[in-house]
């Protein structure tokens, strides 16, 4: 068997950060690759598209009612769908109560500790948001995913996400072994997209490793609760995942360690791209009639 | 009555005083709202019925007095075991203070553990700075020789991750790159205080084995005719260690003890304080990859341990707390059987020692009805050896004890033709016991000093063995592994068998109906 590659996506809520993990590991499995996806949000929708399944029953759910982690077993938790794919939910509370983050440590030790890592070519975590605190860090520790795609889009929120998931990678990456693997950019349409995705990296220090054109078809095939690939194997779409897929296979080993910027930085960059004007420091904190005052 | 300095009172005295008793008495009356006596009585009564204990053992999301503590205090024992290592506990202080002062006042020792002194901002931005100055104030101030790292709640909940921790530390020059600084993840909240001594021991293994966290090339094993041996979390860890040295060195086995607190715990007063004394050597622990086998007395405080030790290439036996003569027979011919070894004559005497001990005693010990609470090893050993005595462990309950305990206990009770009425309660606490000495009463309770209110409530007499036993001093000095710690086992139990049977019998000339003074 060849070693175990282990590999995480990260990137703000609502990218389309578990509908591009899906596809692609989607693609690496009609590639003859055996997986793991092991989905780390408490929203549980990192392996509905591979399950046809609304959520699937999370670790920390079954755990819950069984009494304790210790009581479950991995086939409880563990749940097989297209090509093979195998799938587990770490879960979480709901929102406004308990720690997400540590269910992921909890799930993620559980996972090891019953060996759901055995006789696997790829471990796919996919991760909620920014990492915003240790346990949504868990993947990316040492002896986890060796490198991490991070999600993102032209829109400034998501590339400020990006920048700082690429701290969180950096924080660990000195004392472990994570590498940012490169980002990949969800089109949304929005202004200079691509100048920006591959400005980003750059400023990252590492690449834009695909350029995911927006497509209906992801829609139409999420709403049948399945992948493209699966949905329409023959679409673009398809094509671009397996393009996608083909790239990550290859970029193993490839990672860096990023050199993230700060947000001052950032906003310089959107104003090079003219995406954001250069702001007038006599107009900030100025009302709309206060400034209509001022020009009439 | 105020206290005098010439004559202090302890507060047992103090408050039988009667300007104590009287202020008791008008608190009582004044502000504690109390229920009439007699509700509180017939609360009481009714708490000991049957119908009580099928409500009790439907409880499903409430714990009353579990008998077992927390992960990191067994990561704390483990660690002590290795020479000149300091404890070091990345989380909060309080929850620090509890493990030393729970193993001080069992072994009335000090017992040398840090914390990192994790406090709200800690919470909010993560330990690691509480970790780079923990680490550099430990080495500077302590000079130990080893600083072995576990963790609390506290830093389990965010999610610290120790070993980038240690090396950022590291890197910071907190401690030298080379200084060992072993570490092993230790939540509280999951598992039992068994777990944390086999997480911290994994740990430590794991360190010097596999390359010390990717700083040195993994040791390669040499097998060579060492056996290494685990005693596990034991209360009696003094004596035992020490009966168990002897054993190997009168068999003339080459051993190692892994994490060896037997001095620790039992360091001489010569004038000086130390805060080290004894423990396994880090050469030792560094060179026990080279073993033939490791030998642990208890299987469920070393699993993890032990499957770690096996994927280095080794044999691994483990027991279940060994406690009289077969289960001693056991130990003995295994390391017999592995080391090619003979039993030397020296250790046949004391066995026949103990049978003959077993034997004179034997019409005061057979038939009685028992009730063990414990870690489950020690449950195991304990069970095992009053069947062995004819007794009967008629329930057997232990917190800690998970499903396969419970199959191994029920696969004991099978092999005994005593064991027909004794039943095995996994998962459950001591208010569940106490339900169970009220409507199957038995003759004799084992468990630790906090079974002193089941004896109380119950009436059932209560034998201190286990952990922790705050309240009687120095049983941990003395084995119960061996054939001379059954014996000493075997005279626990029959010298409170006698004691009741002493305070049924000496009402003058109501209950002594003889002169006999003879058992």
């Amino acid at each position: 068997m060849a070693s175990l590659r282990q590999i995480a996506f990260y990137g703000k809520g609502g990218i389309g950060k578990s509908t591009t993990s899906q596809n692609t590991l989607a693609a690496l499995a009609e590639m003859g690759q055996k997986i793991l996806i092991v989905g780390c949000d408490p929203k549980a929708d990192s392996t509905r598209l591979i399950l046809h399944a609304k959520a699937q029953d999370t670790i920390l759910s079954l755990a819950a009612s069984a009494g304790s982690v210790e009581d479950l077993e991995i086939e409880d938790v563990l749940k097989v769908g297209y090509k093979d794919i195998r799938c587990v939910e770490s879960g979480g509370p709901e929102p406004g109560v308990g720690c997400a983050g540590r269910g992921v440590i909890t799930s993620i030790n559980f996972l090891e500790e019953n060996g759901a890592y055995e006789d696997i070519d790829y471990v796919s975590y996919d991760v909620l948001g920014d990492v915003v605190c240790g346990g949504f860090a868990m993947p990316i520790r040492e002896n986890k995913a060796q490198e991490i795609y991070i999600v993102m889009s032209g829109e400034m929120m998501a590339m400020y996400a990006a920048n700082n998931i690429s701290k969180g990678i950096l924080k660990y990456a000195n004392s472990g072994g994570v590498r940012l693997g490169g980002l990949v950019c969800n089109e949304r349409q929005t202004d200079k997209e691509l100048e920006l995705a591959e400005a980003l990296a750059k400023k990252l220090g590492t690449q834009l490793i695909y350029f995911v054109p927006r497509d209906n078809v992801v829609q139409h095939a999420e709403l049948r609760r399945m992948t493209v690939l699966e949905y329409a194997p023959e679409s673009k779409q398809a094509e671009h995942y397996r393009n996608l897929a083909t790239k990550i296979h290859n970029n193993g080993g490839k990672g860096i360690i990023p050199t993230p910027i700060s947000m001052d930085e950032l906003e310089d960059m959107l104003m090079e791209h003219g995406i954001m004007k250069p702001i007038d420091e006599n107009q900030v904190g100025k009302t709309a009639s206060e400034l209509a005052a001022v020009s009439a | 009555m105020t206290q005098n300095a010439e004559n202090v009172l302890d507060h047992l005295e103090l408050f039988r005083g009667p300007e104590y008793q009287q202020m008791l008495a008008n608190k009582r009356a004044l502000f504690e709202n109390a229920h009439d006596p007699a509700e509180v009585e017939r609360i009481r009564e009714w708490a000991k019925t049957p119908e009580y204990r099928e409500k009790n053992f439907a409880r499903e999301e409430l714990t009353i007095n579990p008998a077992k503590a927390c992960q990191p205090l067994g990561a704390v024992f483990a660690s002590v075991g290795f020479e000149g290592t300091l404890p070091f506990v990345h989380g909060s202080q309080g929850c620090v203070a509890y493990y030393r002062s729970h193993l001080s006042r069992h072994f009335k020792e000090p017992t040398s553990c840090v914390s990192s002194s994790m406090t709200e901002d800690a919470a909010v931005f993560g330990g690691l700075n509480n970790m780079v100055d923990g680490l550099a104030n430990s080495y500077n101030m302590y000079k130990p020789k080893m600083i072995a790292v576990s963790t609390t709640c506290m830093a389990e909940v965010i999610g610290d991750d120790l070993n980038a921790f240690i090396k950022t530390s590291k890197e910071k020059g907190s401690v030298p790159a080379e200084f060992d600084v072993p570490f092993a993840h230790t939540p509280a909240f999951v598992g039992s205080h068994v777990t944390g001594y086999d997480n911290a021991l994994k740990g430590i293994l794991e360190h010097f084995w596999d390359g010390k966290a990717g700083s040195e090339p993994k040791l390669e094993r040499k097998p060579n005719e060492r056996i290494n041996f685990i005693g596990g979390f034991d209360g009696y860890t003094v004596g035992n260690i020490r009966e168990i040295k002897r054993i190997f060195e009168v068999m003339g086995v080459d051993y190692t003890i892994l994490a060896d607190n037997s001095d620790v715990f039992d360091t001489p007063t010569e004038g000086e304080f130390r805060m080290y004394d004894g423990g396994t050597t880090l050469a030792d622990a560094a060179n026990a990859i080279h073993a033939k086998a490791t030998i642990s007395m208890q299987q469920y405080c070393t699993e993890k341990t032990l499957s770690f030790i096996e994927s280095h290439g080794q044999k691994v036996v483990s027991f279940n707390h060994p406690v009289g003569v077969s289960a001693t027979d056991d130990f003995l011919m295994t390391l017999s059987h592995i080391t090619g070894k003979a039993i030397p004559k020296i250790l046949e005497q004391e066995r026949g020692r103990l049978v003959d001990a077993m034997a004179d005693s034997s019409a005061h010990i057979h038939g009685k009805r028992f009730a063990i609470y414990g870690d489950p090893d020690l449950c195991y050993g304990l069970a095992a050896f009053l069947l062995e005595l004819g007794a009967e462990p008629t329930h057997v309950l232990s917190t800690n004890g998970n499903k396969a305990w419970e199959e191994k206990m029920q696969a004991l009770f099978a092999s005994s033709q005593y064991a027909k009425d004794c039943h095995v309660y996994p998962g459950k606490d001591l208010w569940h016991m106490r339900s169970l000495l009220f409507t199957e009463p038995v003759d004799l309770l084992i468990g630790n000093t906090y079974g002193k209110y089941l004896e109380r409530d119950t009436g059932t007499p209560l034998i201190r063995i286990g952990f922790p036993v705050f309240d009687r001093h120095h049983h941990h000095r003395y084995p119960v592994w061996g054939y001379q710690g059954g014996l000493n086992v075997l005279v626990k139990i029959l010298d409170k068998i006698f004691e009741e049977i002493d305070k049924k019998s000496n009402v003058v000339g109501k209950t002594d109906y003889s002169f006999d003074i003879i058992r």
